[in-house]
């Protein structure tokens, strides 16, 4: 087994791990008591890890743990302070856009990036759809979804 | 007052911010993994396998082959327990096997420390078979030379009924009589959670399983009749999950992790199923030919549906014996002055055993049956919603099956209400003189379903309230929450039948077989409708003991005290508060002479079964030169009784339309004819609908009141996956003139019948 060790940002704290060059970022989040970071297929064909690397979201099982070096990372753990929600998060609360939550924080990191891309502007549902094409959700048949990310757009 | 209203779901704000932990997330030190060895063929007998490679890789704790498990066989579907031995379960199934029946089947198990190296050493464990013929399709598998998949032959069941009167008089009544053959593919649940358990022992005789399942306790039986254990040494907890649509209402990974932490001593052993793995050796929606006929007259009047299903279960039975059953016996319900003949027939094949998936065999029926009824509209000259406002069941019908007046009946309501939103009958006239290429049409298709499985199966459910020293109530339940949102709408019926807030009702969502009431579950879209009845007497039960209590206290009659917001009150001036609930409850606790811990606890068996209703309206532009299906506008009526909590409900179906839709239009296992080869077990090449596919959804509901529940509600989380695919059938046929009787319509299965009727 070969080892590196890498310095990151998770939620804004500081971490300095060595990490077998093999693993996955997701894998490492998971080890280090990030469970919202969920693992749905490991191929990158669900989007359910989908995790912040500098504000870009990325499939963490595709995306190996020592590429994270010198890296922010953001999962929907860091997105509330304290009790107080994150629009996103809010959004996706008052409209009913979560059941099994399984895909949830994948989605809602998902949403917190294309939303933070699009400031300003005020996306349609087209384009919201076209920005969450890469996370599966089997439970909402992402109708609550698009109009959660439409109500966020709105704070 | 809550019911009715949508609270803010009790589980919502702990799952954006993931602190919900799901069977994954928990870890224990020491936990090996463990990995399937899986057959490389369809179909075959295991002439010899060598382990000795894998078991000299570091860190592999034991390989184990199908020569190491008991031969005790076991079934896996997730039914209640029957005392009627012919209503039992198929027993089929063993822990692993040298009788490999699909690509995929399961012959040994290596357990190592850690994924990664079970994962190598599976690999390196040498398989090598006798292959047999295969039989992948209904007509292999039925042919008298097809080879035997299991000893008594590849027929599971069949069955037949007739009611309503008879079929023979019903047909020379009819003007006009239809018929169609509706082939349904193979489906794939894909819940976002894959299938996963551990197990570990915490006695010498106590086994400990946590699973991603909707049926603790019925897990808990099944793992008892595979290891020869008494039920009550087992435990299983069944924290959140990620999903399971029917897939979880199987007994998939327990008995073999119990089986490996026995065998190892009691460590904790984990087996996580990759997606590749929970696609295709879990189970799967049934693969159905579906023979139907309708007769009618031509003043409109439905006299006969007559069908014959054959359904494909795959390598192994599961749920296979009862699903064309279930579904026939709900059907009924829909046009009940029609007379009714159904057959059935399930069988073996090689292809992916087959078992419960969301609405249990009716989407595949009611694809047929309403394709026939529709063609019976269309041949006698009348509107396809007509016809259906003719024959649909309305109050005071009796349903044909079952004998029983019909409880609350909305479906009249729900066609005409589906009609006026989708514009129908100025659509209808738009459309009628299209010319083109790419042409719009408007389909139709209603469904029935039931509110449980009674009295096919017993229905059972238990809840227990405490009240706790701050006045709020914990509430336990054998229901369990899947996503569905059953511990939101259970808690809005304790607060609403005890008199406080929907936030003082706290809801124990973990169910551990060892301390929670008996319930068998999420399945038949039974939860809320069963689970109703028991919260309600539980919560009576705990008004009264907290009423008596506060009589106790203030020497005020107890007739005249009522539960208010959470506050004792006056019955006769209920804004008189006599007593906060907090310092009642710290009396009950803590008073040294008087009261005690104040808790109910109810079991109920429910003794009816509530039909549901609804229907699809849908608008479709379907482009001719790419064989192209758009849905333009889609809408879902729902007659699901009294709606306990909206946005959930519309959720719901929101879930269902999309699954009904993917069904429809995209989703089918591949599996090739001659080899048994999965073509597509990955969610890449398996299209289930990502947010770019599915269009605008919209749903309505007709409340009605159904009095055999509490609170005046029925099924909902099945129905609404049951009549995409017909609506959507008869949408193309109204645009194009053409007829399709398969499902998925995909482009290919459209430029066929295309180029057959000539438009290209």
């Amino acid at each position: 087994m070969q080892s590196r060790t890498i310095s990151m940002q998770i939620n804004g704290k500081s971490y300095q791990e060595e990490v077998d060059v093999r693993k996955s970022l997701m894998e490492l989040l998971r080890e280090l008591g990030l469970t919202s970071v969920k693992q749905g297929c490991g191929v990158g064909e669900c989007g359910a890890c989908t995790v912040l690397v500098d504000d870009i979201a990325v499939d963490s099982c595709l995306y190996l743990a020592v590429w994270a070096d010198n890296k922010a990372i953001r999962t929907a753990e860091g997105e509330c302070r304290g009790e107080q929600l994150s629009p996103v998060q809010q959004a996706y609360v008052e409209e009913g856009a979560v059941q099994c939550g399984f895909c949830t924080p994948g989605l809602i990191m998902a949403s917190t990036a294309f939303l933070e891309k699009n400031q300003g502007k005020k996306p349609g549902r087209e384009e919201i759809r076209r920005g969450h094409a890469g996370n599966l959700c089997r439970c909402t048949g992402y109708q609550t979804i698009i109009s959660a990310v439409e109500k966020a757009a709105e704070k | 007052m809550t019911v009715g209203k949508s609270p803010i779901r009790k589980d919502v704000r702990a799952k954006v911010t993931g602190k919900t932990r799901y069977t994954d997330d928990f870890t224990m030190p020491g936990m090996l993994e463990a990995k399937y060895v899986r057959s490389s063929i369809a179909h075959g007998r295991v002439t010899s396998i060598d382990t000795s490679a894998a078991l000299a890789i570091p860190g592999v704790e034991a390989v184990f082959t199908f020569a190491d498990v008991p031969k005790t066989l076991f079934p896996t579907a997730g039914h209640p327990y029957s005392l009627d031995p012919d209503h039992q379960d198929v027993a089929d199934r063993l822990l692993l096997t040298d009788h490999v029946r699909y690509h995929g089947d399961e012959v040994a198990i290596v357990v190592a420390r850690d994924q990664l190296t079970a994962h190598k050493a599976a690999e390196l464990v040498l398989v090598e078979y006798d292959e047999l013929p295969v039989c992948v399709t209904s007509a292999a598998a039925m042919a008298d030379e097809a080879p035997p998949i299991h000893p008594g032959g590849n027929t599971i069941k069949s069955t037949s009924f007739a009611v309503g009167g008879d079929p023979k008089e019903a047909e020379q009544a009819a003007d006009v009589v239809c018929e169609g053959v509706f082939t349904t593919p193979v489906i794939l649940h894909c819940h976002l959670e894959n299938h996963t358990a551990y197990a570990y022992m915490d006695d010498q005789n106590h086994l400990v399983i946590v699973s991603s399942t909707q049926i603790p306790h019925i897990c808990r039986r099944i793992v008892g009749q595979a290891l020869d254990m008494n039920w009550s040494t087992i435990r299983v907890i069944k924290p959140y999950i990620g999903g399971g649509f029917g897939n979880k209402q199987d007994v998939v990974l327990e008995p073999m992790v119990a089986f490996l932490t026995r065998k190892l001593g009691g460590v904790p052993v984990k087996l996580e199923l990759e997606r590749e793995e929970c696609l295709v050796s879990t189970r799967t929606r049934h693969a159905q030919t579906i023979t139907a006929r309708a007769g009618a007259q031509n003043d409109g009047l439905l006299t006969l549906l007559d069908v014959n299903v054959l359904s494909n279960t795959g390598a192994y039975a599961s749920h296979g014996h009862s699903i064309p059953m279930a579904a026939g016996s709900k059907f009924c319900h829909l046009y009940p002055r029609a007379v009714t003949q159904f057959s059935a027939t399930s069988h073996y094949a090689n292809i992916p055993a087959a078992g419960a998936m969301r609405a249990y065999g009716s989407p595949q029926l009611f694809f047929a049956v309403e394709g026939v009824v529709e063609e019976a509209a269309r041949k006698i000259g009348m509107d396809s919603v007509e016809f259906r406002l003719k024959n649909s069941a309305r109050p005071g019908d009796i349903t044909s099956k079952t004998g029983e007046m019909l409880h609350s009946v909305g479906m009249i309501e729900c066609l005409e209400k589906g009609r006026d939103a989708i514009e129908w009958q100025k659509k209808k006239k738009r459309y009628a003189d299209q010319e083109g290429t790419i042409l719009r049409g408007l389909g139709v298709a209603s469904f029935s379903y039931g509110s449980g499985t009674y009295p096919a199966c017993v229905e059972i459910a238990g809840c227990r309230l405490v009240l706790n020293q701050d006045g709020t109530v914990h509430m336990q339940v054998g229901a369990t929450e899947i996503g569905q949102g059953s511990d939101t709408v259970l808690a809005q019926m304790a607060a609403e039948t005890l008199g406080i807030d929907y936030d003082a009702v706290h809801v124990v969502s973990e169910q551990d077989t060892d301390v929670t009431p008996f319930d068998t579950g999420a399945y038949a879209s039974r939860q809320t409708y069963v689970a109703a009845p028991a919260v309600h007497d539980a919560a009576e039960q705990l008004k009264g003991k907290i009423l008596d209590h506060a009589s106790l206290m203030t020497g005020v009659d107890r007739q005249q005290l009522d539960l208010s917001a959470g506050r004792v009150v006056r019955g006769d001036q209920p804004d008189q508060v006599v007593l906060p609930l907090e310092e009642l409850a710290l009396d009950s606790y803590y008073h040294k002479d008087r009261g005690g811990q104040l808790t109910a606890e109810v079991s109920v068996k429910t003794r009816t079964n509530a039909p549901s209703y609804g229907c699809t309206f849908v608008e479709v532009e379907v482009d001719i030169a790419l064989c192209q299906v758009k849905i333009i506008e889609i809408i879902n009526l729902h007659d699901a009784g009294t709606i306990i909590h909206p946005l959930s409900a519309e959720g719901q179906v929101h879930g269902g339309m999309a699954m009904g839709i993917g069904m429809a239009l995209f989703e089918e296992l591949l599996i090739d004819d001659e080899t048994g080869w999965i073509y597509n077990g990955n969610l890449l090449d398996y299209k289930i609908p990502t947010c770019m596919d599915i269009p605008e959804l919209d749903c309505a509901f007709i409340q009605t009141h159904d009095p055999t529940s509490p609170y005046g509600n029925k099924s909902l989380g099945e129905p609404p996956i049951i009549s995409q695919g017909p609506a959507i059938r008869n949408a193309i046929w109204d645009a194009t003139g053409v007829k399709i009787q398969t499902m998925p319509m995909t482009p290919k299965v459209l430029f066929s019948h295309f180029r057959e009727a000539g438009l290209i």
